[in-house]
């Protein structure tokens, strides 16, 4: 335990994701060394993102202003809808560069463990948003775990009736990846989507 | 296959230890609590990843350090294997094969197999329908280790689904939040299909299982138990009214016919499932029947038959386990001390040929004359070598 200011820091840093309390110590002890003027901006950087920051009316991303950019760019094509967990999720898609369609985040997956039902999540919205027909396809790219792949049964079976092309991204091999490290779990979906060799 | 070192560091009560080892016969004896159940728990834990004693790991780290290190050197005659694994107190143990780290732990799964007979073993016929479901599981994944990953899947699944089950009752889920009935089943569809799915590899794969099991289990209740006594059985029985669809050709088909049948009964239970907040069909629920001369073993069998059961059990799955290939590494931790003289000289004479077999007794006496080998004294956690016969 340190004096006052220093283990109230280490407090608030331990409670962030991905820092336990050594890492938590360390960043504490690598501020303390650091140029001031480093912290302040640290500090206003932090500051700004709560005032400003909100979240996009329409999808849920991140955004600036009530709508977020991929929700106000209009050369998105509006007929395909990409749903996935979180905001950080679509700028793992948007690195894929060629997907050209909107998005839906929705909070999170079912997981009853931890009290998350689809009430928790933002699917109403997303059932509003596909209401006026706009959307033909609805790719589900929920995490390839037990919850994700719930959440994806289920909004699967809430869409099907709208007749809306439902897809989700296959799961399988790593790209410039050798067979002989994929684990069994992932090496047997790849097996069960093999598709066939166009030649 | 069989062990050529154990070495221990910080294990239960061993700061440090280590063993040469041989194949054939090996005695570990001594008094009562002075640690050859450890000698024997450290190598069940490099096979299995577990200990047969401690549900957790915090007991096999001596106390007063933070990590323990479990070394095993492992020769199959082809090739050469070193497993070690290191338990870190609150953070996630580590092992490394061959001096090199393994991301998932679960990979050293079946680099060392061993069969572990214990007086706990007791327990997997007098015991709850738990005992003998883990019985079965453990030995799965022993024989085939992708049967670690549907069993953990499975348990995921069932946690959730209780999870939502219990949040339309009273008191509410897990984080107390109550949902209405309607709320509930509407999700509940969707872990039903997930339930079944998983549920239906685990129920397949144990019902095989128990196929293959069942000559060598009734062939080795007649070895230990001797002479005319017996028959014993052993079946499979659903926790759902389905019968087994023995013309399912396919191993594939098997397991969708099982995803059916599950899926059509936990629709069925759904309202008493809803009312007590428990999911009452799937292979959690399933029992191992066990029988002596037609009657359930629970409960009838006396305590030399339930250990005939028991020992029959466990030298089935050596039969399994070594079937087309090496012998796994064969444990009698202090199980002589628990049998008549008859049963003592009937099991000595069946594990006598294993490749490598390790015994632990209190009483170097209790153990029959046919196991003779290098005999280790264990005393406050130090060994020595008695030179000569036991």
């Amino acid at each position: 335990m340190y004096e006052g200011v220093i283990q109230h820091l280490i407090d608030e840093l331990g409670r962030l994701p991905g820092v336990g309390p050594k890492g938590a110590q360390r960043i504490a002890f690598h501020l303390l060394a650091t140029d001031p003027d480093d912290v302040r901006r640290l500090a206003a950087a932090l500051i700004e993102m709560t005032e400003r920051v909100r979240f996009c009316k329409t999808c849920g991303n991140v955004a600036e202003a009530e709508q977020c950019r991929i929700c106000l760019d209009t050369r998105r094509d509006p007929a395909v809808l990409c749903v996935v967990e979180e905001p950080k999720d679509i700028a793992a898609v948007e690195k894929i560069r060629e997907f050209r369609g909107r998005y839906h985040v929705l909070g999170g997956a079912i997981s009853p463990i931890d009290g998350i039902g689809p009430d928790d999540l933002r699917v109403r919205e997303l059932m509003a948003r596909l209401a006026d027909g706009a959307v033909t396809e609805l790719i589900l790219a929920t995490d390839p775990n037990l919850e994700g792949e719930a959440t994806a049964t289920y909004i699967a079976r809430l869409v099907k009736p709208m007749g809306i092309r439902v897809t989700r991204p296959a799961s399988g091999l790593p790209v410039g990846g050798d067979l002989e490290y994929a684990d069994e779990v992932t090496l047997g979906r790849a097996f069960e989507g093999r598709r066939l060799l166009d030649v | 296959m069989h062990l050529t070192r154990l070495a221990l560091t910080d294990f239960r009560s061993y700061t440090e230890a280590d063993v040469p080892l041989k194949p054939g016969v090996t005695i570990f004896s001594g008094p009562n609590g002075e640690g050859k159940t450890n000698l024997v728990e450290a190598v069940g834990y490099a096979a299995t990843m577990a200990s047969h004693r401690a549900a957790q790991d915090a007991p096999l780290i001596r106390k007063g350090a933070d990590q323990a290190i479990i070394r095993a050197a492992i020769s199959t005659g082809v090739h050469d294997a070193l497993v070690e694994i290191e338990l870190n107190a609150g953070r996630a143990n580590r092992v490394r094969l061959n001096r090199t780290p393994l991301t998932r732990p679960r990979d050293v799964l079946g680099v060392l197999r061993t069969v572990l007979f214990a007086p706990e073993d007791l327990a997997l016929v007098k015991g709850d329908p738990g005992e003998r479901r883990r019985f079965l599981d453990d030995l799965l994944v022993a024989m085939a280790p992708r049967y670690a990953a549907v069993r953990a899947d499975y348990d995921r699944v069932v946690k959730q689904r209780t999870a939502l089950l219990k949040s339309a009752g009273p008191k509410g889920g897990p984080k107390g939040n109550r949902q209405s009935r309607e709320a509930v089943t509407a999700t509940l569809d969707v872990w039903d299909a997930h339930l079944a799915r998983a549920g239906a590899e685990l129920l397949v794969a144990r019902e095989h299982l128990v196929n293959s099991l069942r000559p060598h289990v009734e062939r080795s209740y007649t070895a230990v138990a001797g002479g005319d006594r017996g028959p014993a059985a052993i079946a499979y029985r659903r926790s759902f009214g389905s019968p087994v669809d023995n013309f399912a050709a396919t191993h594939g088909e098997r397991v969708r016919a099982a995803a059916r049948a599950l899926r059509e009964a936990l629709l069925e239970v759904r309202a008493s499932e809803l009312d007590r907040g428990v999911c009452l069909a799937g292979p959690h629920r399933d029992e191992l029947e066990l029988s002596v001369r037609d009657l359930p073993a629970r409960g009838y069998a006396s305590h030399g038959e339930s250990w005939s059961m028991a020992l029959a059990l466990r030298l089935a799955s050596f039969d399994l386990l070594r079937a087309g290939r090496e012998d796994p590494v064969l444990i009698l931790d202090d199980v002589f001390a628990e049998l008549d003289e008859g049963r003592r000289d009937r099991l000595a004479a069946l594990v006598a040929a294993a490749e490598q077999v390790l015994v632990t007794a209190a009483v170097p006496d209790d153990i029959p004359r046919l196991l003779a080998g290098v005999h280790f004294k264990v005393s406050a956690g130090t060994l020595t070598e008695v030179p000569g016969a036991p």
